[in-house]
């Protein structure tokens, strides 16, 4: 057994570290190219053991959380959510926390509805302007896509209790996730500064929500956060804190929210960049809604070539370019040896892109998940924009159903175009949690009815 | 056709019931239990649909012609 070699450059004090704040993706194609399938960098200290191509990503993503540990790879993680919370319990905790009801089939219809009508909310003021709106793409979707997720995963009365401050709050959190938190998750940086303070923002949102629940006669059916303050301990007093549910309503939208935003960000960036498959995907919804069905309908449904579209946005720009675990215990793949307490990566940017398995691998060709080709299918380790294998996305198909809905509405009523050159939108890697750039700017106007 | 599962890769997700109940169903573990592993071929599109979009790709369906002979 040999150990994986060492990718050029790291002369840094922590290592890779800094090349990874600034041009992850570059570093770790540079540990592709030079190393092969299994290589190696350095973070802060510790050996991040990365991993591309199908065979070790298969390895990789049926390894139990008993050998490859979530966990402590994630640091960034704890002073986002709070102690207690996700990453901070042991793996059988967290395996019942994932499995979530919210997110199992059987709600999806209900899911369906209520983003459909959150979509018709949130574009209620573009019908009144005289001219074309203009928005801005992170903002805009990172807004929606928090009234979406507290909706479907909270309750549509909390979410009708929230406005854009919480998104705003929310997009800090997200903004404190720099790389830096591998040598310190407290480290005195401005992103950090603002993760703390943004979280006691939320904190005392919720707070104020919970006094309003408790103060009023109860109105409606009851949600989660009624559920959760109805609960008392043994003494009788509350069971948890606000800031104990407020960390569980973070860690319950953070998987969701980022990474769906994103999608739909670049999904229509893609389509405005290539007109030929705008078209076509506006006449598909077209004809399936010709019908008069209804969002809630279709969105559950196969929508072929919408669908090949999202894929190849999430191929070609995965909200997560790296998942990292961390080794309990000496081990060895492909032939090199893992150390325990190695960092061990797969990487959705160099794997989605391996030209072996995807021809034409940077280009966007929304045509390779048709049949025949399903090149989705057809490499499900390293087609691994949602990962793979016990980790996959526990929310992949609430992804896609509300990635369809969102954009059935939007393409059926409105028109939209760049207000940038095509090639100024890319992403924001200065922190682990990836986002698009701003400016990122389009314009969209109510659709002209068709002749 | 008979429909395959995984134990190792199911987590419990459960949407292969939603797309196939005859066929799928879950367990008190939390994971998929198969009712009937060579579904006839009125249920194939289902179960096609139920392998697609299971989110772990637990599921596959292996085409045995001597299973469909019996």
């Amino acid at each position: 057994m040999t150990t994986p070699s060492m990718v050029s450059g790291g002369g840094g004090e922590h290592g890779h570290l800094e090349e990874l704040r600034t041009d992850p993706i570059g570093l770790m194609q540079r540990v592709h190219d030079e190393c092969g399938e299994v290589g190696s960098f350095t973070l802060a200290g510790r050996t991040v053991v990365m991993l591309s191509g199908a065979e070790v990503n298969e390895w990789y993503f049926r390894m139990p959380d008993e050998v490859l540990d979530q966990a402590a790879a994630y640091p960034f993680m704890t002073p986002i959510f709070g102690k207690g919370v996700i990453f901070d319990a042991p793996p059988e905790r967290r395996k019942e926390m994932l499995q979530t009801q919210a997110l199992r089939g059987p709600q999806m219809r209900g899911h369906a509805e209520t983003i459909a009508s959150e979509v018709e909310r949130a574009v209620a003021g573009w019908d009144a302007q005289d001219g074309p709106t203009e928005i801005d793409l992170l903002d805009w979707f990172a807004e929606l896509t928090i009234y979406t997720s507290s909706a479907c995963l909270i309750g549509k009365k909390f979410r009708a209790e929230l406005d854009e401050r919480f998104a705003h709050l929310y997009h800090d959190l997200e903004r404190g996730t720099d790389a830096i938190a591998y040598v310190d998750p407290y480290a005195p940086i401005e992103s950090f500064r603002r993760r703390d303070a943004a979280r006691i923002g939320l904190v005392e949102l919720v707070e104020g929500i919970m006094a309003n629940r408790a103060n009023q006669a109860d109105a409606g059916a009851a949600d989660l956060l009624d559920v959760l303050m109805s609960l008392r301990d043994e003494s009788g007093n509350a069971r948890f804190t606000a800031d104990e549910i407020t960390g569980m309503f973070i860690g319950m939208m953070f998987a969701g929210h980022h990474t769906t935003s994103g999608t739909a960000a670049w999904t229509l960036i893609e389509l405005l960049r290539h007109p030929d498959e705008m078209a076509a995907v506006v006449s598909e919804l077209d004809e399936l809604y010709a019908d008069g069905s209804s969002v809630s309908h279709q969105a559950l449904r196969e929508i072929p070539r919408l669908e090949s579209v999202v894929k190849e946005a999430l191929r070609l720009h995965p909200p997560l370019i790296l998942l990292l675990r961390v080794a309990t215990e000496d081990l060895e793949v492909g032939g090199f040896a893992i150390r325990k307490g190695d960092l061990v990566a797969a990487t959705p940017a160099v794997s989605n892109r391996l030209p072996s398995d995807f021809p034409d691998a940077s280009a966007f060709v929304p045509e390779r998940y048709l049949a025949p080709r399903r090149e989705d299918d057809v490499n499900p380790w390293t087609w691994i924009p949602f990962g793979g294998g016990r980790h996959r996305c526990v929310g992949a198909a609430f992804a896609m159903m509300q990635l369809k809905a969102i954009f059935s509405v939007l393409l059926r009523r409105y028109t939209f175009e760049l207000a940038q050159p095509p090639d100024t939108y890319r992403n924001d890697h200065s922190k682990m949690v990836v986002q698009l750039q701003q400016p990122c700017r389009a314009r969209v106007r109510p659709r002209e009815p068709s002749a | 056709m008979r429909v395959v599962a995984d134990l190792e890769l199911c987590q419990g997700h459960a949407e292969c019931t939603v797309e196939a109940p005859a066929v799928f169903a879950l367990s008190n573990d939390n994971h998929v239990t198969i009712l009937i592993d060579t579904p006839p071929g009125e249920m194939v599109d289902a179960v096609t649909n139920a392998v697609r979009y299971c989110p772990t790709h637990a599921l596959r369906m292996e085409h045995t012609e001597r299973i469909e002979e019996d």
